[in-house]
């Protein structure tokens, strides 16, 4: 079985780090995995994407163009990536930057505010945290432990950033259990 | 040591290091940059020199003078700063030097694009500086591969006395994937007093070794061609590399790609064999020595109507593989060269239409 997950929005706010925790944790629970970064001529201030593929044996192509799930970090790439995700894939939208749906009535769509969350924690910076945290818990793509300690392990060596991050990946789970 | 989450740009320059090559000359260049990023940080920490050049013409000579000298030695670079170094790449061919090149190709011609592309298999495998001279080119298809690619051209290199290239693309540079790399960590050029200008001293020789590309006696100018033929003829004897997929099968349709091409196409091969249409691939891992025999061989199967060459370009390897088949059977191309893969969608259709 393979799935793939389609991480989106401006660049810097942590979009090709999100999938690389996704991916590494992935790894971890011993699934092939590949992460593919938009690294085309992209403007500061532009969309950033990248996809991370997961899958139970060797990866053919890792160049999909239609995802299974989706997390849009602003309103740009949900326009772009929503028409595009696999019915019955999870579509996250962080509701604090979109004020659309994804139009989409046969997907699992999941508001999560996740930049004001993030300032209510005491950074902006986590709201990528916040945003996988509610993903992985709707999704359940991976194990929530594993991804846990992989976190930990992307700020090992930045250690006063990990309450903050484990705190967000918390707050993103809530968000995801109320329906 | 485990597997680790790495791209495909850092894993080749520490596969270099693996190799026992610490000594790495560039100059930046999208879609390879990153490999010079890891190295400036990397080489450093492991006594190896990191060294920026002004220009890809500078890189080409400085492998010439270090790969003479006898150091271990390799650049990346992508297709148009490969083109400035092709006229070192045929002098270093000429003088019979082990360099290691990395071409992270994009689309071309002129400054084209940055997007994945295999539009430099041309001058790879068919030269690209002048003369009459062949690199052993190898192509991966997976962070792993290169991984492993990387770390056989240095000993194929200093075997042949010849230069290796490994040619990948966007993806195989930017994607990320997990890696294992082997402990082992190899030394010096193990022949390398037969060649190099170490000082006689240093060899505790008599004989003077010699780097020179210029022979003005038109027989010691066939001499040196007919050496350099042996080699490759060697090659093409010793070290063709290839994946056969699904050929065990009554497949109706042989692909050959290669590449970052090559896994769409073995994502077509398993939706197709789900649908109950077999086709098979021969996946070249070295493009030169071009895996000729075993192609021919899987296109001559019973069952086989027809051939794909599918490339990343518009039509370049599909003359290998009308060479390898030898008019056996109908070969046809299929590729793109903008930058964007073809989905396999896009390719079943085209198989299809093929076969139909």
């Amino acid at each position: 079985m393979q799935r793939e997950v389609m991480f989106a929005g401006f660049g810097g706010q942590g979009i090709l780090l999100i999938g690389n925790i996704l991916a590494h944790t992935a790894m971890e629970e011993g699934y092939e995995v590949a992460w593919v970064p938009s690294y085309g001529p992209e403007m500061r201030g532009g969309t950033a994407y990248c996809l991370v593929v997961i899958s139970d044996r060797p990866i053919g192509s890792p160049i999909i163009r239609n995802p299974m799930h989706l997390v849009a970090m602003n309103h740009p790439s949900l326009e772009k990536f929503a028409p595009m995700v696999k019915p019955n894939g999870v579509v996250v939208i962080n509701s604090s930057l979109i004020h659309i749906g994804s139009d989409r009535d046969d997907v699992d769509e999941l508001l999560v505010p996740a930049n004001d969350i993030a300032n209510d924690l005491g950074s902006i910076k986590v709201a990528n945290i916040v945003a996988l945290g509610a993903f992985v818990a709707r999704s359940k793509i991976v194990d929530f432990e594993v991804l846990r300690k992989c976190v930990q392990e992307q700020f090992s060596s930045k250690e006063k950033l990990i309450p903050i991050n484990m705190a967000a990946l918390e707050e993103g789970k809530k968000v995801a259990q109320i329906k | 040591m485990g597997k680790i989450l790495m791209k495909g740009n850092e894993a080749i320059g520490e596969a270099a290091i693996r190799a026992g090559c610490l000594n790495y000359f560039a100059y930046p260049i999208t879609p390879q940059s990153e490999v010079a990023e890891y190295l400036s940080r990397r080489m450093p920490e492991v006594g190896g020199v990191f060294l920026q050049a002004e220009s890809e013409i500078a890189v080409g000579n400085m492998l010439f003078g270090a790969a003479g000298c006898g150091a271990r030695v390799f650049t990346t670079s992508s297709s148009p700063g490969i083109s400035l170094m092709s006229e070192a790449i045929s002098y270093i061919s000429s003088a019979q030097l082990p360099v290691v090149f990395v071409n992270i190709v994009r689309g071309g011609p002129g400054l084209g694009g940055i997007l994945p592309s295999q539009a430099d298999y041309f001058q790879a495998t068919k030269g690209g500086g002048h003369g009459d001279y062949r690199l052993l080119v190898m192509a991966p298809a997976s962070i792993q591969e290169a991984v492993e690619m990387v770390m056989t051209a240095f000993p194929l290199a200093e075997k042949y006395r010849n230069p290796v290239m490994i040619l990948g693309d966007g993806l195989i540079g930017q994607m990320m994937e997990p890696v294992e790399f082997p402990e082992h960590l190899r030394t010096e050029p193990s022949n390398k007093d037969d060649w190099a200008t170490n000082g006689m001293d240093t060899r505790k020789s008599s004989k003077p070794n010699l780097v020179k590309t210029l022979f003005l006696n038109a027989e010691k100018l066939e001499e040196h061609n007919v050496i350099l033929k042996a080699k490759y003829d060697r090659m093409k004897r010793e070290e063709v590399r290839y994946e056969p997929y699904n050929t065990d099968t009554d497949y109706q349709a042989l692909i050959v790609s290669f590449g970052t091409m090559s896994r769409v196409c073995r994502t077509v091969i398993d939706d197709l064999k789900a649908e109950g249409f077999e086709t098979a691939m021969i996946r070249p891992q070295t493009l030169f020595p071009f895996p000729e025999e075993p192609i021919k061989q899987a296109a001559l199967k019973e069952s086989c109507k027809v051939i794909i060459s599918i490339e990343l370009n518009m039509g370049q390897m599909v003359e290998d593989v009308e060479r390898s088949v030898q008019g056996g059977r109908p070969v046809h191309w299929y590729g793109k060269a903008g930058g964007d893969v073809p989905t396999p969608e896009e390719i079943i259709d085209v198989i299809k239409s093929f076969v139909s």
